[in-house]
C-alpha cells in the first residue's frame, strides 16, 4: 500500500500539486489520468523520490520516504518511463542485471532471473547482447520493464509507458502488460492521458485536474456517477472524437 | 575496462617518467641568455670547468635576464655571463647605481659575486642598413631626429629597459611614432626585408658585418658601458675553488674584436658553439678541451625524452586533477561556475608570462615548465568532463536514480561511462595543446623540442627550427592518434554504434 498524505509541490508561482491525498491499494492497478500539466507525473515522481514535495509525506508499505531510506525503498519499486530511459552504454542484458550485480547477486541467479523475465515480457533472448540503440521502440519498453522487475519489487510505477509507440505495437504491448500485471499481482501505478488505456488497465482510475483529484473510482463509477461535469467532458472528449470520425 | 582506473594509470606514468628524468645534481650549473654571444661565453665557461674535472650542466638559451638572475639566486644556476650595464639598469635598477665600481658590494648582499670584466664592451647601439643611412646622410643618433617617418623595430627587452627606447627617445628628442617591439633575431630580418629602418643592436654583433649595417654614433653618450662579466654564486668559491679559478682566467682575456669574430664564426660560418669555444681556449689560454659533438640522432633522442617528460607528467597530473574538478563542477553549480571561471582565466594567460611567473616559486628547469603546462591542460579536461556529464538526458539520470543506485555508483556505472567520449576529447585537446606549448619550456631551461627551435631562430637556421618543429608536430599527431585508438577501449561500445532501425 502507498499513502500520499497532504502532498503539495509548486514551481515558483505554478502549483503543480495541491494538498493531495491518495491511497493506492496493494496488488491493484491504479491509473492516474488527466490533461497535460495536471500533476499526474509529479505524483508518480514523488512516490519514487525524484521530487521532494514542499509539504506532506509519502508512505511506502508503512515506511515514510526520507533521504535516509530513499535508496533502499527505491530498490523495492520498479520505474518505467515513456522512452524507456535505457542506459546507452550498457547492453540490453547489462541494463537488466545492473542492479542485481551491484547488489552482489551471483551469476546463476542473475541468468535464471533474466530467463524468467524474457519469458514473461516476451523479450527475444537473442537480442540480449544488443545495445539499446540497436533495438526497436517496443522492445526497448519490454526491456525497460524487465529492468524494473529484475529485483522483483512489490511496486511498479509506469509513466506513460506506451506513449511513444505506434498504435499496432502499442495495442500488442497493452495486452501483454495486462497479462503480466495479473500474473504478478503487483501494486501498479500507471500514468496515462488516454482514457481507453485507463479503462483497460485500471482497477481504480484517479482523474486529476490542476493538481487536485476530481474523482477516483472504477470506469463505470466515472461514467455513471460523475462527481463533476469535467469528468464527463474528459471522458467524452476522447470517445466523441473517435465516434465523429467513425460517422463520416 | 573501468574508466576510473585511468587516473591510476597516469599516476604510474608519472612515477615511471620521474625515474627517467635527469635530476642528478651537477657540480656546476652554467647558464646563458638566448643570444649567440652569451651562448658562446656559457660554452667557454662550461668547457673550462669541465677541464678541471667538474661535472657541468649547461642550461643555455634561457629566456631573459630575469630568468637567469632568479635562477642564480635560488641555485638553479651557479654562474653565467652578464653585462655591467644590464646589472645597473635592470637587475638592480631600483638601487639607482651610478658608479659601476660599486657593483661587487651591491651584489654581495644577494650572495652573488662578480668577476673582473672579460675585456670587451658590448654596449647597445642603433643600426641601419648602410645603404639607407648613407642615402639619408645619417651618421649619429641625433641625425634620426630629422626623419620622423622612419620605422623602428626594437628587441622586446630594449623596448622596456631603463636605458632602452623610452629614455633614448627623450634623451635625443626623437619624433618617430612607428616603433614595434619584436624578437631581436627577427629584427635583423625585418631590417633586411625593408620592413624596419633602424634597430637596436649589440656592438659585438656578428650581424653588423653580415647584414652590412651602419652603427650610428651615440653622440650624446646615452648608452652605458656594457662590460661583459661573470656573475656567480659566492658558494661556488667553496664548492669548487679550482674550477672557479680556471674559469676566472677569462678576466681581461677577450678583446672586443675577438668576441666579434667568435660571434661571426657562429652566425656566418655556422660553426658550433662548442667548437668555437674550444678553438678560443686552445688559442688564447692554451687549454685543450673536447668540444661536445652531438649527432643529429642523439640530439633528437635527448630532445624527445625531455619533451615527453614535460608532456607526460603535466598531462597526467592534469587528468588526475581535472576529472574530479569537472565532476565537482557538475554536482555543484555554484562551485562549478567558480571552477570553470578559474581554469578559464588561467587559459587566457599568455604562455610565456605564465612560464616566467612560475620561476620565483619553482626556479628554472623542468619543474616550473611542468607546473605551467599542467595549468594549461586543465580547462579542456574540466570542461569536457563537465559538459559530458551535464549533457546526459534527464530520462537516463532519473532512471538511474530510480533504480536505487547511490550517487557514487551512478557516477561510476552510468554517468562517467556515458560522458567518456567528451572527457576523452577534452584530454585529447589538452594533449595536443600541451605538446605545442611545451616547446616554450626551453626558454626556462626545460629543454625539449623548443631547444633546437631557439637555436635555429638565433642562428637563422631553418634546418634547426624544423628539427624542433617537425618532431613536435609528429608527437602531437601521435598523441592524437593514441587517444583516438584508446576511444575504442574506453568509450563503451553502445555509445559508438549507429542506430540501425
Amino acid at each position: 500500500m502507498i499513502n500520499l498524505i497532504n502532498i503539495s509541490k509548486s514551481y515558483g508561482e505554478n502549483h503543480a500539486v495541491k494538498s493531495f491525498d491518495l491511497t493506492i491499494e496493494t496488488a491493484e492497478t491504479t491509473v492516474l489520468i488527466g490533461p497535460s500539466g495536471c500533476g499526474k507525473s509529479t505524483i508518480l515522481r514523488t512516490i519514487i523520490g525524484l521530487i521532494s514535495p514542499d509539504t506532506g509525506k509519502v508512505n511506502i508499505e508503512g515506511e515514510a520516504l526520507s533521504t535516509a531510506n530513499l535508496v533502499s525503498l527505491r530498490q523495492k519499486m520498479g520505474y518505467v518511463i515513456q522512452e524507456g530511459g535505457l542506459f546507452p552504454n550498457l547492453s540490453a542484458e547489462g541494463n537488466v542485471f545492473l542492479m542485481a550485480r551491484y547488489l552482489g547477486w551471483d551469476k546463476d541467479r542473475i541468468e535464471e532471473r533474466i530467463d524468467e523475465l524474457c519469458d514473461l515480457t516476451k523479450f527475444p533472448k537473442d537480442a540480449l547482447n544488443r545495445y539499446p540503440i540497436q533495438i526497436s521502440g517496443g522492445q526497448r519498453q519490454r526491456l525497460s520493464l524487465m529492468r524494473a522487475l529484475m529485483l522483483d519489487p512489490n511496486i511498479l510505477l509506469l509513466d506513460e509507458p506506451l506513449g511513444a509507440l505506434d498504435p499496432l505495437i502499442r495495442s500488442e504491448l497493452q495486452q501483454d502488460l495486462k497479462e503480466i500485471f495479473s500474473t504478478l499481482g503487483k501494486t501498479v501505478v500507471m500514468v496515462t492521458h488516454d482514457m481507453g488505456e485507463a479503462a483497460f488497465f485500471g482497477d481504480k482510475i484517479v482523474l486529476i485536474k490542476d493538481g487536485q483529484i476530481i474523482q477516483e473510482g472504477n470506469i463505470s463509477d466515472l461514467i455513471k456517477n460523475p462527481s463533476n461535469p469535467f469528468v464527463t467532458t474528459f471522458i467524452n472528449a476522447q470517445r466523441n472524437h473517435l465516434e465523429t470520425i467513425g460517422d463520416t | 575496462m573501468n574508466l576510473l582506473k585511468i587516473p591510476l594509470i597516469f599516476l604510474i606514468l608519472i612515477c615511471v617518467s620521474c625515474t627517467f628524468s635527469d635530476d642528478s645534481e651537477k657540480e656546476i650549473k652554467v647558464g646563458s641568455k638566448k643570444f649567440t654571444e652569451s651562448v658562446i661565453l656559457g660554452e667557454i665557461i662550461s668547457q673550462l670547468a669541465a677541464s678541471e674535472g667538474a661535472e657541468v650542466e649547461y642550461r643555455k638559451e634561457l629566456g631573459g635576464t630575469r630568468v637567469l638572475w632568479n635562477g642564480l639566486l635560488n641555485g638553479d644556476i651557479d654562474i653565467y655571463p652578464e653585462y655591467t650595464g644590464t646589472i645597473t639598469q635592470e637587475i638592480l635598477s631600483n638601487k639607482n647605481i651610478t658608479d659601476q665600481s660599486n657593483l661587487p658590494e651591491e651584489l654581495a648582499q644577494y650572495g652573488i659575486a662578480i668577476s673582473q670584466p672579460l675585456g670587451f664592451n658590448n654596449t647597445y647601439a642603433i643600426g641601419m642598413k648602410r645603404e639607407k643611412a648613407e642615402k639619408l646622410g645619417i651618421k649619429t643618433i641625433s641625425d634620426l631626429k630629422n626623419y620622423p617617418e622612419l620605422k623602428f623595430g626594437f628587441g622586446n627587452e630594449f623596448m622596456n629597459r631603463g636605458d632602452g627606447w623610452p629614455s633614448l627617445k627623450s634623451a635625443y628628442n626623437l619624433p618617430q611614432q612607428n616603433v614595434t617591439g619584436l624578437d631581436h633575431d627577427l629584427a635583423y630580418r625585418g631590417l633586411e626585408s625593408g620592413h624596419i629602418d633602424a634597430i637596436d643592436l649589440y656592438s659585438t654583433d656578428a650581424d653588423i658585418s653580415y647584414y652590412d649595417l651602419k652603427v650610428l654614433k651615440d653622440d650624446k653618450k646615452h648608452f652605458e658601458d656594457y662590460f661583459a662579466v661573470l656573475l656567480y654564486r659566492k658558494d661556488l668559491e667553496k664548492k669548487n675553488p679550482q674550477a672557479l679559478g680556471t674559469i676566472l682566467k677569462l678576466e681581461q682575456s677577450i678583446p672586443e674584436q675577438k668576441m666579434g669574430e667568435m660571434n661571426a664564426a657562429s652566425k656566418i660560418d655556422g660553426l658550433s658553439d662548442s667548437v668555437i669555444a674550444s678553438n678560443y681556449l686552445k688559442e688564447t689560454l692554451l687549454i685543450n678541451t673536447n668540444p661536445v659533438k652531438e649527432t643529429f640522432l642523439s640530439r633528437l633522442y635527448r630532445n624527445t625524452l625531455q619533451h615527453l617528460f614535460l608532456v607526460v607528467i603535466s598531462l597526467s597530473a592534469a587528468i588526475i586533477v581535472s576529472i574530479p574538478l569537472g565532476i565537482l563542477a557538475y554536482k555543484n553549480q555554484k562551485v562549478g561556475h567558480l571552477v570553470l571561471g578559474i581554469v578559464g582565466v588561467i587559459q587566457t594567460l599568455p604562455s610565456l608570462a605564465l612560464l616566467v611567473f612560475m620561476i620565483p616559486f619553482f626556479g628554472i628547469g623542468a619543474i616550473p615548465a611542468i607546473v605551467a603546462l599542467f595549468l594549461y591542460s586543465l580547462l579542456p579536461i574540466v570542461r569536457g568532463t563537465y559538459t559530458g556529464l551535464k549533457d546526459i538526458s534527464r530520462d537516463i539520470q532519473e532512471s538511474a536514480e530510480a533504480l536505487g543506485l547511490t550517487p557514487f555508483a551512478m557516477l561510476r556505472l552510468i554517468e562517467i561511462p556515458i560522458a567518456s567520449r567528451s572527457i576523452l576529447s577534452g584530454i585529447k585537446t589538452s594533449a595536443v595543446i600541451n605538446v605545442g606549448t611545451a616547446t616554450l619550456g626551453a626558454l626556462i631551461g626545460a629543454g625539449g623540442y623548443g631547444q633546437p627551435i631557439l637555436t635555429g631562430i638565433r642562428l637563422d637556421n631553418v634546418g634547426l627550427i624544423l628539427e624542433g618543429a617537425i618532431p613536435a608536430a609528429v608527437m602531437a599527431l601521435l598523441v592524437q592518434g593514441l587517444f583516438d585508438l584508446s576511444e575504442r577501449i574506453l568509450v563503451p561500445k553502445g555509445l559508438r554504434l549507429k542506430e540501425n532501425n
